[in-house]
């Protein structure tokens, strides 16, 4: 039977990893190779490495480090933050990358998809979508939740499912960082639109709230980063207990 | 000396990752005759069965791979194009197993890619050495072998399907075996014993 997945998510900025919250205020917590190595270990499913560099010399390191993790991890892993092109695909392919995201430059230029998803396959694109609500409805954001963009959650979905995307990570603005769960029904809504698998992002504060997601919210993966870097809820401890809880997870 | 095929479809480096990994030695290579000579070989692929297909065949190695003698490990598509006949595409392939590929058949509430972590089971294969019945190991594919006399292991995704399919010299996993963790290490390790 197929495991609903985990997956720890790593910012990196300038090589080394932090996470912020609400993408303010951020904190270093650890080389990222080691990082992923350990969540590997302990039975992660996959990681996610997001470049918050702003410099082209930040990028530069990034790529670097791509190599570096696909030398030393044996699960697959995702690479985002900042492609724009299709060279910028085809740079992180070449360092190992199993996937890459695109998030705002698919927004603004929604070609991007089909060219990245034609030019090497539909499973090699993850495209993230960060919206909040505005009036009661969800609103596509983009760099990073400061910028609104015209495009509506559900439909922009569907469109990216068209252009060839083979994942799509929803991230609630509204409740990215927070740690007060994730909005279930919307992710139930957004799933049960689409053929291809949803990963859950932003929210996780616990472990109910992760089982709800994959439950009721009927996503098929979960990505949280600050329970997992800060130790409150190392990822064994949440694997045993969405176990317990009758959800098919990989031990 | 083990030779990863590069016949310019798709990332060898995911493979080629995992044998260092492991501490093995590697080429990568397209020569014919280096591929003849090797003492195992692994064909990768990521990418779409009929141009994959082309892809071999433009590389002239359609006809070489058929005749190895040496253990030969086919990886997702790298195994598809190794069976008889592939839907995607409705192209013919290298015919070493004797099962054709089909689209994924799935009830309405499973998704299409297959992609994640799912069990292996029914193993009967010398790749799964010390792997316990039920293991985990990583798939992303929309399309897959159906069962038949060669089947050495099976996966269920909806409906059940080749995992491993292995005859004489020749092996294949439908699932990546680079990236499916220590149990996934654990199978490339058994296949460059034999």
């Amino acid at each position: 039977m197929l495991a609903k997945r985990i997956i720890p998510c790593l910012d990196i900025k300038d090589g080394a990893t932090v996470k912020g919250i609400n993408f303010l205020e951020l904190q270093s917590v650890g080389d990222p190779v080691e990082l992923g190595r350990k969540y590997a270990l302990e039975g992660a499913d996959e990681l996610v490495y997001l470049d918050i560099s702003a410099s082209s010399e930040g990028r530069k390191t990034f790529t670097e480090l791509v190599s570096r993790i696909a030398e030393n991890i044996n699960i697959p892993f995702t690479v985002g933050g900042g492609i724009s092109s299709l060279d910028d695909a085809a740079r992180l392919l070449i360092a190992g990358a199993d996937k890459i995201t695109v998030n705002s430059a698919a927004v603004h230029r929604p070609e991007l998809i089909d060219e990245i998803a034609t030019r090497y396959g539909s499973q090699f694109v993850v495209v993230a979508i960060d919206a909040k609500t505005i009036d009661g409805r969800w609103t596509v954001t983009t760099h990073g939740g400061k910028r609104l963009s015209e495009r509506e959650l559900y439909v922009w979905a569907k469109e990216v499912e068209a252009r060839g995307a083979g994942e799509i990570l929803f991230t609630s603005m509204d409740h990215d960082g927070t740690k007060s769960g994730y909005p279930c029904e919307t992710y139930a809504r957004l799933c049960d639109s689409l053929s291809i698998p949803v990963i859950a992002s932003g929210g996780a504060g616990s472990v109910d709230d992760i089982a709800d997601v994959l439950t009721r919210g009927k996503a098929d993966a979960a990505l949280a980063a600050s329970i997992f870097h800060y130790g409150e809820i190392p990822v064994p401890t949440l694997k045993q207990a969405l176990l317990k809880k009758g959800i098919n997870v990989r031990i | 000396m083990t030779v990863i095929i590069d016949y310019k479809c798709g990332n060898l480096r995911s493979v080629s990752n995992a044998l260092r990994r492991i501490g093995h030695e590697y080429r990568i290579t397209g020569d014919a005759e280096a591929i003849k000579a090797a003492s195992h070989v692994i064909l990768p692929g990521v990418g779409e069965a009929s141009s994959t297909m082309e892809a071999l065949k433009n590389s002239g190695l359609a006809d070489v791979l058929p005749s190895l003698t040496q253990p030969t490990l086919g990886i997702c598509i790298g195994m598809q194009l190794m069976c008889r006949f592939s839907e995607e595409g409705n192209v013919p392939c290298l015919g070493i197993f004797d099962v054709e590929v089909r689209k994924l058949r799935v009830p309405n509430d499973l998704k299409v890619p297959h992609i994640g972590w799912n069990t292996v089971t029914r193993l009967a294969s010398p790749l799964a050495d010390g792997i316990s019945e039920g293991a985990y190991f990583y798939y992303v594919h929309s399309f897959a072998p159906e069962i038949g006399s060669q089947t050495a292991a099976i996966t269920e995704y909806g409906t059940a399907f080749s995992a491993i399919l292995q005859n004489a010299n020749f092996f294949g996993t439908q699932f990546h075996p680079e990236k499916s963790g220590e149990a996934g290490e654990r199978l490339l390790a058994n296949f460059l014993k034999l």
